[in-house]
């Protein structure tokens, strides 16, 4: 019988950021976007969950040390993302939409390689209290 | 005396700083919340009226109505925009959440009927910062 387990550990960051496509007219990014497209941005508290999927070391206990998550997110995501603004601060967000699910895919590529082959990684990201998304689904 | 309590949402963009002081000067006093190109928060807005029940309706004032006189007044003004340069009544001034809080009293206050007292804002900026105005 599997022994595996999901550890979960929340992080938080803000920034502002605005939902546009540059190719698109005015009139089409306001109804494919409505308020998110207003051109001085707006902003979010970011709610992040990292889920490590695997089977507890034996030696410690541990699937993986919530201390070593938590730096690793603050390194890799929070100190790029917080208090920033996603479409002008980021590389990653120069010519992608920094919707909520775009935004989970790229934490998701940024922290993969740091976790063992063996663990399973998921993103849960709030955008705000009531919208939120995971990836992988 | 009874107090109501409306929870409403909006959120934004801001950015602390003062025009006056250098960039590191502002650096120094507002850290990464001055930030010049802006972050953003979801805002809670608790709106606190105050009085004694109507003996009709049992209500101090009917919390949809002051829903809608807050959307109106306020939120509208707020929700998805950048309190620096988007807002009327918080031109000019620095945009903490101090002074936001201020800024909507002043809005909403003489929105409300005569008989309805505003007793408290609070306005909750992360998870862990909000601030509360009692007029």
């Amino acid at each position: 019988m599997s022994k595996r387990v999901a550890v979960y550990r929340k992080e938080h960051f803000n920034a502002a950021h605005r939902l546009f496509r540059p190719d698109l007219s005015a009139q089409e990014n306001d109804r494919l976007f409505g308020k998110c497209a207003l051109p001085n941005y707006h902003g979010h508290n970011y709610e992040l969950i990292v889920k490590v999927t695997g089977e507890p070391d034996p030696i410690t206990g541990y699937v993986v040390d919530m201390k070593w998550i938590s730096d690793l997110v603050q390194e890799k995501i929070i100190e790029r993302f917080d208090h920033r603004n996603l479409n002008l601060d980021t590389q990653e967000f120069k010519a992608l939409n920094p919707t909520a699910e775009n935004i989970a895919i790229v934490i998701y590529d940024l922290l993969r390689p740091h976790v063992l082959a063996q663990h399973d990684l998921q993103i849960r990201l709030y955008e705000t209290p009531r919208n939120f998304v995971e990836y992988p689904a | 005396m009874v107090y109501l309590t409306r929870i409403e949402h909006f959120n934004a963009a801001h950015r602390l700083y003062n025009p006056d002081w250098s960039a590191e000067k502002n650096e120094e006093v507002f850290g990464k919340c001055a930030n010049h190109n802006w972050h953003g928060h979801n805002f809670e807005l608790y709106v606190t009226i105050k009085g004694d029940p109507d003996p009709d309706t049992g209500f101090i004032f009917d919390a949809k109505r002051l829903s809608t006189i807050v959307k109106e007044r306020v939120i509208d003004k707020l929700d998805h925009r950048n309190l620096n340069l988007d807002v009327d009544f918080m031109l000019g001034k620095r945009c903490s959440i101090e002074n936001l809080v201020v800024g909507i009293w002043q809005e909403l206050a003489p929105a409300l009927p005569a008989h309805v007292k505003l007793h408290c804002l609070k306005l909750v900026e992360t998870p862990k910062i909000y601030v509360e105005y009692y007029g």
